[in-house]
């Protein structure tokens, strides 16, 4: 028992789980404050998701729809992830987000390139974002949150600017892929017909093949142990003969183009138009540090934390909408990211209580060996 | 012209606000990225007043009873940052974000829930203030003046007699600078870095407000404050964490955040013909340009963003 407690991988999960009981719970009494009466059923509702509904092939189809947006969401969540093995908070995720959705969509609809070249149109772009803030960062010194911000907001207004010329007439909205450019929707390679679902793409397991990767890399290799010796001591990485600063910047591209490649998975599936009057920064790529935390930061525990979280926030519109709103989901989910940053001091205190029970046992070893001895005598 | 001034100068009323309540936050030696956050739930909390208030209510009620709405949901809210990253050794960063997100998420839920309540069939997030708004603004000629100018003014004394000239506000600094030696000569470093993510907490709730009551008479609490919040940090990096030199970075900044909203009044900026939306990104451009020139001799506290650890050398 104590040696399963005393494994890390073990210690996250346990604290993911908390994190979430908790966030579910105080949600729950926040909706008891607004609302006593569907409060239970609200959270039902949201913890449901496509399972609410009773008829087989429409729960999966549904199953399919929340996992179309997973896969964006979890290439956002690789994103933050991989800068953050480096010690960089990556937040300019959702601007990333937006550039690889601008790229993919113009080539797409301008141009009408091919989903292949879209998609690396889309890394290439949103990898250049990344790099603006790893050479700010490492030659300027410049906080790479606050880039990353304001990056962000540069990203969304001139994606509005640039989709403007594609926009369809009547409306505020992109034009639909499957009328003006199918040749730019991704393959289904047959998973559509699986989960009856034309949404459904190569995407899926594409993010989840590039989880894996970003282990492998991560964990396993030269590069990857470079990466994280930079985040862990930036100096110490320096005097042992590492370029950080071109770590620095190689990682923000590689996570730029993570969260790019993320925003052509969605996008080109055709699921949603970009609206071009939007004022707002997609929610994708914030969501995407919910996944990394609760993930336990490990790349694996991504898939599985990115699914919960869009599992929920699909299910926010299901809640009964003369009580409440579709977005108790976002709540739940920033509560959750909230309490994610308590798990430092909850693994500190797992660890803890163990050293102590460890030291206990040793005292009455001790003792027992000591009375043993004296009973010789 | 006057136009240009009026927007300029509130619009720096509240990145001065929000730039100084991080400066007190980053003295003590946390990082307070929530601020965008705290910004909306002490909008959140003057709005809920001003909505609150019946129709006769005198002006000076208004205002005293607002602005302390505001300050009092941005000190409770900012407690969360402060009780995660001093007590409990959270990642700042992590924590600051969580703020942000739960920030304007609580605000749609709760102002959905309200609206709905008073009439099922509406579903926004929108409080309307027009009637109250009015206590706020004094008309001089064409010039719209508004006493958060003034609020404005008086916080930047405030803050820079309190930094610079009492005991208190050295005291902090030195939990910002080096809290183990703080703490050597009997100064209690955990009740100064709550001291200064408190009153980090209060300014940026004014901001808040006074940002919702800058141009419009009614708020939509979905888009938050348009990363407002990082802009203040932005300035508050520019002018080197001193309250005077924030006070010039602000009204730099907020010139450009107010170009966005009257280029069109200009004769030669129309004449150029070049599309709103790069307006609104020329804030963001800005500061972005600015913080490349101007982080390189950084004079961050040096103890900002590590948790106080009584062990560490």
């Amino acid at each position: 028992m104590k040696k399963i407690l005393k494994n890390d991988a073990v210690q996250s999960l346990i604290a993911s789980l908390l994190c979430i009981i908790l966030g579910l719970l105080i949600g729950y009494i926040v909706l008891l404050f607004i609302n006593p009466e569907g409060a239970w059923d609200a959270i039902l509702a949201v913890l449901k998701n496509f399972m609410k509904t009773a008829n087989h092939s429409r729960r999966v189809k549904l199953l399919g729809a929340t996992l179309v947006r997973t896969a964006p969401l979890l290439m956002c969540g690789l994103s933050v992830l991989f800068a953050y093995k480096v010690g960089l908070f990556n937040i300019g995720a959702a601007g990333q987000y937006v550039a690889g959705v601008c790229a993919s969509l113009y080539a797409a609809l301008a141009w009408h390139w091919g989903w292949l070249p879209c998609v690396l149109l889309a890394i290439v772009a949103a990898a250049a974002l990344g790099a603006i803030v790893g050479v700010l960062k490492s030659f300027c010194n410049v906080n790479e949150v606050i880039s990353g911000i304001m990056l962000n907001w540069i990203a969304l207004y001139t994606t509005n600017m640039i989709l403007m010329s594609q926009k369809q007439e009547a409306s505020h909205y992109t034009l639909k892929l499957k009328e003006s450019a199918p040749q730019a929707i991704l393959p289904g390679a047959g998973l559509d017909k699986l989960l009856g679902y034309d949404k459904v793409t190569i995407a899926i397991p594409l993010a989840i093949i590039m989880a894996i990767i970003v282990y492998i890399v991560m964990n396993r290799t030269r590069f990857g142990y470079e990466l994280r010796a930079t985040g862990n001591n930036r100096n110490a990485a320096k005097y042992a003969g590492m370029a950080e600063k071109r770590n620095i910047i190689l990682t923000l591209v590689i996570a730029g183009g993570l969260a790019g490649l993320g925003g052509a998975m969605l996008y080109l599936t055709d699921i949603e138009q970009w609206s071009v009057t939007q004022t707002s920064v997609p929610g994708m790529g914030f969501n995407g540090i919910a996944a990394t935390f609760l993930g336990g930061l490990n790349p694996i525990g991504t898939i599985f934390s990115s699914f919960f979280i869009q599992h929920i926030t699909d299910g926010g519109p299901n809640v009964d909408l003369s009580h409440y709103c579709a977005q108790i989901s976002d709540l739940i989910s920033s509560i959750i990211i909230y309490l994610c940053g308590f798990v430092l001091f909850l693994k500190t205190a797992i660890n803890r209580g163990l050293a102590k029970s460890d030291e206990k046992q040793a005292q009455k070893e001790k003792k027992l060996a000591a009375e043993a001895k004296g009973g010789e005598k | 012209m006057l136009l240009l001034i009026q927007y300029t100068l509130i619009f720096s009323s509240v990145l001065l606000l929000v730039a100084l309540g991080g400066c007190f936050s980053e003295h003590s030696g946390v990082i307070n990225l929530g601020l965008e956050g705290i910004m909306v739930i002490g909008a959140l909390g003057g709005a809920l007043m001003m909505r609150a208030m019946p129709a006769g209510t005198s002006a000076l009620v208004i205002v005293l009873l607002t602005l302390l709405a505001a300050i009092v949901f941005g000190v409770v809210y900012s407690a969360l940052l402060a009780v995660a990253s001093i007590n409990f050794k959270a990642d700042q960063t992590i924590v600051g974000t969580a703020l942000n997100m739960l920030g304007t998420a609580a605000a749609t839920v709760f102002v959905k829930a309200i609206n709905t309540a008073a009439n099922p069939n509406d579903h926004s997030a929108t409080i309307i203030y027009v009637e109250p708004k009015k206590a706020f603004v004094k008309t001089i000629g064409s010039f719209e003046f508004n006493w958060f100018m003034v609020v404005a003014v008086i916080v930047l004394i405030l803050a820079y007699v309190i930094l610079y000239k009492t005991r208190f506000g050295l005291r902090l600094m030195a939990c910002g600078e080096h809290p183990q030696a703080a703490a050597s000569v009997g100064i209690n470093v955990f009740k100064m870095r709550w001291a200064g993510v408190l009153i980090s907490g209060a300014l940026g709730g004014l901001g808040g407000i006074c940002y919702i009551l800058a141009g419009v008479s009614q708020w939509q609490f979905e888009y938050g404050v348009a990363g407002f919040g990082f802009l203040a940090l932005a300035v508050m990096i520019f002018g080197q964490w001193k309250p005077l030199r924030i006070a010039l970075a602000a009204l730099l900044f907020g010139l450009f955040r107010a170009l966005s909203n009257v280029y069109a009044g200009f004769d030669f900026l129309a004449a150029l013909n070049i599309p709103g939306t790069v307006y609104n990104m020329m804030p963001y451009i800005v500061s972005l340009i600015v913080l490349a020139l101007t982080s390189g001799k950084s004079r961050a506290p040096k103890a900002e963003g590590i948790p106080y650890d009584k062990g560490m050398r």
